[in-house]
């Protein structure tokens, strides 16, 4: 794998009133890898995120994508890296008065210009690549369930084949069967597709399945990024705590009983 | 024959991408070079589709070996035209392409199934007709709804005379503060405004009959027996009416509703009884604003324009009204306000999942309301003329 740096953090400052969510992070996202991020609540995983494709405007610190400096981009040029990457929101956030397929063609037919015919054929081939069926491309969001509803959203993210695709909470809501099910869907696109994964997660198990790397969110900066293995060895009271309390260790359990085949782990 | 096509948008400072036909023999040489991406995909899938429109062959074969980089995108345009030069019965080979391009090619062919088939298309005639017919069933179904849920009100109702305990105090004072006392400065305004042109309007016609002073008349009794009310109803339709329905409507969305159920409690008497009562006690107060606020305005127009002091105002206003002329407007208030407040909850309780559907049922709420309005109105109206008051 190559060290390709795609997003560049430095010294990003957030702060909500009085209460600062992060001082002086600094953190290096390498193309083509899944990086897990995690941390309490309230550490401020989600607001890294959204601060990253500018839905949040920091107090301080420089984050690069692509190599540029996204805030300092003029309008035309950012919405064109934009279109760069796809964003999951936990719910899916599909807009409710279209269907599961005008859904998936908004951006397509926004940014593009497409003719409807490419646009439909699109919509379906990303509709079966996030593993929904056929009949979904017609329903409307408030008929899916919501495992259903986090497969069409990754399909809108999808839609202009983006190159970083950033999951807040993939699996939260989902039983553990959708979960690991949504796991191995988002480790087969990203190998397939060749995309970078920003993935903010609480989910064990997804951390040890999919992740190449995870950092870890405490005390208002990313205090580790490692492989599992080497946070399994870390000595800080908390990330202790956080991979070897029962869930961890059930996880990893699992995890040794049944690891993913040799291709799909690169 | 030979053709190209090039797509060179320069949007993310790569370059083009490009399909060049050349014909080898009896085979067709497709060759795919550049970046295949979604950007460049519209540009392509024109030329492909032209391509195959124009040209006739019985094999293909695709030289991948100029892509540099290939989306999921252009990867369809590629394997839709495999599919169709197969489906037409020729055969298609494809040849250096770079290993993980190859597999995104696997990986779309794996992810395409058949469509299903479409369903078949009804005569318009048929479906208007069909259209018609759920409308109008839906429309019966709601007003038995609606009447079902009237009763079921007017059952709360009773139950809280029976044991006045019951009686949600803090959100009915609340309520009352919401839809009652923050509606004054608005319906006031308006009142004022109504009540001058009335009197504006009127002194300019009755001015031709040398009949001024009866524009005192006229501003007295249709401001007390119908505007003043009325307009304040349709007021309180627009702001508290749509609020009920907004409120219990995201309530239910969110579950809220279906969580005070299995707390064994009662949604009717906690959410609407008060509203209900709220609007019945503030609406009359409301309309009597109402009436005084735009006999002023009347007043302020009859004194500048008329010349007619406010004292003698005040005793012309004596003679050219009665005290029925008030209490036939003030005893369609609560009426009006159980109408709204009933179509305000009961259209927040109909609502659906989605934040459209809070959407639609706002508007709905508004618009039957002041049309339910109007219409007890018109039925008022009926009645009183046959009482003869």
């Amino acid at each position: 794998m190559n060290r390709d740096v795609i997003i560049r953090v430095r010294g990003l400052h957030n702060q909500f009133g009085p209460q600062v969510v992060h001082h002086d992070l600094d953190l290096d996202v390498y193309r083509g890898e899944v990086i897990g991020i995690v941390g309490g609540s309230g550490t401020g995983k989600s607001v890294l995120l959204r601060s990253i494709v500018g839905l949040n405007r920091p107090r301080a610190g420089t984050i690069e994508v692509f190599g540029k400096v996204l805030s300092a981009l003029p309008l035309a040029e950012r919405r064109l890296t934009e279109r760069r990457w796809g964003v999951l929101f936990q719910d899916g956030a599909l807009f409710s008065s279209l269907t599961v397929a005008q859904n998936i063609q908004v951006p397509m037919r926004e940014h593009l210009k497409m003719p409807q015919r490419l646009m439909d054929e699109l919509a379906r081939l990303k509709i079966s690549l996030t593993g929904l069926a056929p009949n979904a491309a017609d329903k409307f969001p408030s008929e899916l369930s919501g495992g259903m509803r986090k497969r069409a959203g990754l399909a809108r993210a999808l839609a202009l084949d983006p190159e970083i695709l950033f999951l807040d909470e993939p699996t939260a809501g989902l039983d553990p069967i959708g979960a690991s099910a949504f796991d191995m869907l988002i480790r087969q696109l990203q190998q397939t597709l060749g995309l970078t994964v920003f993935l903010v997660t609480h989910d064990l198990d997804t951390l040890h399945a999919i992740c190449d790397r995870i950092a870890v969110l405490a005390e208002k900066k990313v205090l580790v990024v490692g492989t599992m293995a080497e946070l399994m060895r870390e000595t800080h009271p908390w990330i202790r705590e956080y991979f070897h309390g029962p869930r961890a260790r059930a996880a990893l359990e699992a995890q040794e009983k049944n690891p993913l085949p040799e291709h799909q782990r690169n | 024959m030979t053709g190209s096509a090039v797509s060179d948008k320069n949007a993310d400072t790569q370059s083009a991408a490009r399909v060049l036909f050349d014909r080898r023999g009896d085979e067709e040489i497709i060759q795919a070079q550049g970046t295949w991406t979604v950007t460049h995909s519209v540009d392509l899938d024109a030329a492909l589709q032209l391509h195959l429109a124009r040209e006739q062959y019985r094999s293909a074969y695709f030289d991948l070996s100029g892509v540099q980089v290939l989306d999921t995108a252009g990867a369809w345009l590629l394997y839709r035209t495999i599919r169709e030069i197969e489906g037409a019965g020729g055969t298609a080979q494809i040849g250096g392409g770079k290993p993980e391009h190859l597999s995104l090619l696997e990986a779309i062919a794996a992810a395409d199934r058949p469509q299903e088939a479409p369903e078949p298309r009804v005569h318009w005639a048929v479906e208007f007709l069909s259209n018609f017919g759920r409308n109008a069933e839906e429309f019966a179904g709601s007003m038995v709804d609606a009447l079902g849920f009237c009763g079921v009100v007017l059952e709360a109702i009773g139950r809280a005379i029976l044991r006045p305990s019951r009686l949600r105090v803090t959100s009915l004072v609340y309520l009352m503060e919401q839809a009652g006392l923050n509606a004054v400065p608005i319906v006031s305004l308006m009142s004022f405004l109504i009540g001058a042109v009335l009197a504006y309007q009127g002194a300019g016609q009755l001015e031709r009959f040398g009949a001024e002073p009866f524009t005192i008349n006229l501003v007295s009794v249709s401001v007390m027996r119908e505007i003043g009310i009325l307009l304040t109803a349709i007021m309180v339709a627009g702001r508290s009416g749509s609020a009920f329905t907004a409120q219990i409507g995201s309530m239910k969305m969110r579950e809220e509703i279906d969580a005070i159920r299995t707390l064994g409690l009662d949604p009717v008497e906690i959410l609407v009884l008060p509203r209900v009562l709220a609007l019945v006690f503030t609406l009359p107060l409301l309309g009597f604003v109402s009436v005084i606020v735009g006999l002023f305005g009347g007043g302020v127009v009859t004194f500048l324009l008329l010349d007619i002091s406010p004292a003698s105002y005040v005793t012309l206003l004596r003679e050219s009204v009665d005290v029925w002329t008030f209490l036939v407007g003030i005893i369609k208030a609560p009426v009006f306000a159980f109408l709204i407040a009933l179509i305000g909850c009961f259209e927040g309780l109909r609502v659906t999942g989605t934040a459209e559907s809070v959407g639609q049922r706002t508007t709905q709420s508004v618009v039957e309301g002041i049309f339910v309005v109007i219409i007890a109105d018109a039925v008022f109206s009926i009645i009183f003329v046959e009482l003869g008051i």
